[in-house]
């Protein structure tokens, strides 16, 4: 099986940072907007570079949506960085109407995303954004797993044509994904080949997914695990491919379960080739205050949920 | 240029064109249409600088946004009237397959329309974007838009005056739309926002009143007035008193007229107040 480095923990948000300070470099027409975080977003370093293209709006996250699709008429980009929960939920109606409906080519940029932004507690822990930004109409959603993944996926989102939500998160995480890995919108990456099941796993819980595959491996399972940052075009193609192999997936978010990736993988396998799935995620439920690891350890959001969704799922193959 | 003649033989006809829109389809919103008409045919026959051909960027001429997306049919009417797109197709508003949806969007491709309006409160956001990216791009142009005082209530609104006056974006002027009506009555008795151009100021914006707002050399003078307060610091605001339903006398004065349509009968009475000036379409 091949395996993954840990070339030493980082926070995806950083990746975030340190994407939106290339493109400051690389594209005038880039410009940034933030709701009073731009500490937590780290977008510090595009800030002090690019004073001129970086517009701090206040704790107003509506006027930011709308600020950001006035700003691309007349050709700039505007990506928008503020708490995943205020990036979706606070401003729903706003990304609606003024951007997604009117085709407006705005980035919404979303940190702290899911339980692992940890003792805020369930006011700031959103587990319905992926849910909410996928059912608009002409929005990609994407989830990125580690801190190159994300600095990646921010320089790819410049070059796409339309409203886009990329969601990344506060821990330091597991960075693996190689640096110089170009960032395709929509294509989902093998991470291992494996025989006996397919594991489908998005953001933070693809390291876990790594993880899970060598429990499994001492167990005599074969899983082949797929790193979908893409959920909004999904890759069917890669999903339907590989289950055609395996018979039986798992998939892995930290999201609510209503809504979210297993979701959309369930529509996809239903319609074209229906196969036993097991879900990671969380149980249409709230979060709370704790660590982040003791937090994916209660909802069951880790290496060890997965193996053990793993084993269920098996146990339901044909 | 046209003189205040055409324009007021124009706003006839852009009358007209609101009455027979709204009754086709039965539905639509009359009132407030009515009540900007004048300010409709000034700003785009003579207070814009602005491209007879659309393109969504704009760069190099002044650009409008429309907040209260709901008195679509005054700005269809004039867009039409003004070159933006074949006045024969005012006869689709509202029908399946129409670019000339209920509320303006940009989703069907209509030309003139730069985003989609209708969930309220958004506009002020939206303009002040646009004003910050003609800054950026060296453009000179300026952003004009309308709100309803209806409208207000929304707290997006807020944020958005709040922003602009905080930043110096002084290339933009605002009007609004205060014909004191909005669904459920007078904007008094749903929810008093007591004195706007006191609360405007407390924002940091500059206030002009345009206190005679269906009279289109009124209009123009207040207009004027205001754009020679942009490029000092400060954005601006015009205060435009209307009258919902202006020109219609038993629309005029009530807030019955907002989204209702006449029927045969009512339709004729507002035609005849409204002699075809310019052709209908």
């Amino acid at each position: 099986m091949k395996t993954y480095t840990n070339t030493g923990n980082k926070d995806t948000r950083s990746g975030f940072g340190a994407g939106l300070t290339e493109l400051g470099k690389t594209n005038n027409n880039v410009v940034a907007l933030c709701a009073d975080l731009i500490g937590s977003l780290k977008m510090d370093e595009f800030k002090a570079n690019h004073p001129e293209r970086f517009f701090q709006v206040g704790i107003a996250e509506a006027n930011m949506i709308g600020l950001a699709a006035g700003m691309t008429i007349g050709g700039k980009i505007p990506f928008t960085g503020t708490f995943a929960n205020f990036s979706t939920g606070r401003v729903y109606d706003q990304i609606r109407q003024s951007v997604a409906y009117s085709d407006k080519n705005v980035k919404i940029c979303a940190s702290h995303a899911g339980l692992t932004l940890g003792e805020d507690g369930a006011t700031h822990q959103i587990l319905e954004d992926i849910g909410l930004m996928k059912m608009l109409p002409g929005m990609t959603v994407i989830n990125t797993c580690d801190y190159n993944q994300t600095k990646a996926a921010t320089i790819a989102i410049a070059e796409h044509h339309g409203p886009v939500y990329l969601r990344f998160g506060r821990p330091k995480v597991a960075n693996f994904t190689p640096e110089d890995q170009t960032f395709e919108i929509g294509k989902a990456l093998k991470l291992t080949d494996g025989d006996d099941v397919t594991i489908v796993a998005t953001g933070h819980l693809v390291w876990e997914a790594l993880e899970a595959a060598k429990v499994l491996q001492e167990k005599g399972i074969s899983a082949e695990i797929i790193n979908i940052h893409t959920i909004k075009p999904l890759d069917n193609k890669a999903i339907l491919d590989s289950v055609s192999k395996t018979k039986c997936i798992v998939t892995a978010e930290e999201h609510n379960y209503l809504g979210g990736l297993g979701e959309s993988v369930a529509r996809v396998l239903s319609q074209h080739n229906p196969t036993p799935q097991e879900f990671v995620a969380t149980n249409d439920t709230f979060g709370e205050s704790g660590t982040p690891a003791q937090l994916m350890e209660k909802y069951g959001l880790n290496a060890n949920a997965i193996v053990k969704a793993t084993e269920t799922v098996l146990k339901r193959k044909k | 240029m046209p003189n205040t003649q055409q324009l007021q033989d124009l706003t006839t006809q852009v009358r007209r064109d609101i009455l027979r829109m709204v009754h086709k389809v039965n539905s639509g919103h009359p009132g407030g249409s009515l009540g900007c008409a004048e300010f409709f045919v000034a700003l785009y026959q003579e207070i814009m600088d602005r491209k007879d051909s659309f393109d969504m960027n704009g760069i190099g001429e002044d650009l409008f946004f429309l907040s209260n997306g709901h008195i679509s049919p005054v700005f269809y009417s004039v867009l039409a009237r003004s070159g933006y797109f074949p006045i024969d197709e005012l006869n689709t508003f509202r029908l399946i397959n129409s670019r000339l949806q209920g509320h303006p969007t940009t989703h069907e491709g209509l030309p003139g329309v730069r985003v989609a309006s209708g969930s309220l409160g958004q506009g002020f956001s939206v303009a002040i974007g646009a004003a910050e990216t003609k800054k950026l791009n060296n453009d000179s142009h300026i952003i004009y838009s309308l709100h309803g005082d209806g409208e207000l209530q929304e707290g997006q609104n807020w944020e958005g005056i709040m922003y602009a006056a905080a930043n110096n974006v002084d290339n933009i002027i605002s009007t609004i739309d205060l014909n004191g009506q909005q669904i459920d009555g007078a904007t008094d008795d749903v929810l008093p926002m007591g004195s706007l151009r006191a609360k405007f100021e407390a924002f940091g914006w500059v206030v002009v009143d345009i206190e005679k707002g269906n009279n289109i050399e009124a209009i123009l003078q207040g207009m004027a007035q205001a754009k020679s307060l942009t490029g000092k610091g400060k954005p601006v605001c015009v205060l435009l008193k209307t009258v919902m339903g202006n020109g219609v006398d038993f629309m005029m004065h009530t807030h019955a007229w907002h989204g209702k349509a006449p029927n045969d009968e009512q339709l004729a009475i507002g035609l005849a107040q409204n002699a075809e000036t310019l052709g209908d379409y």
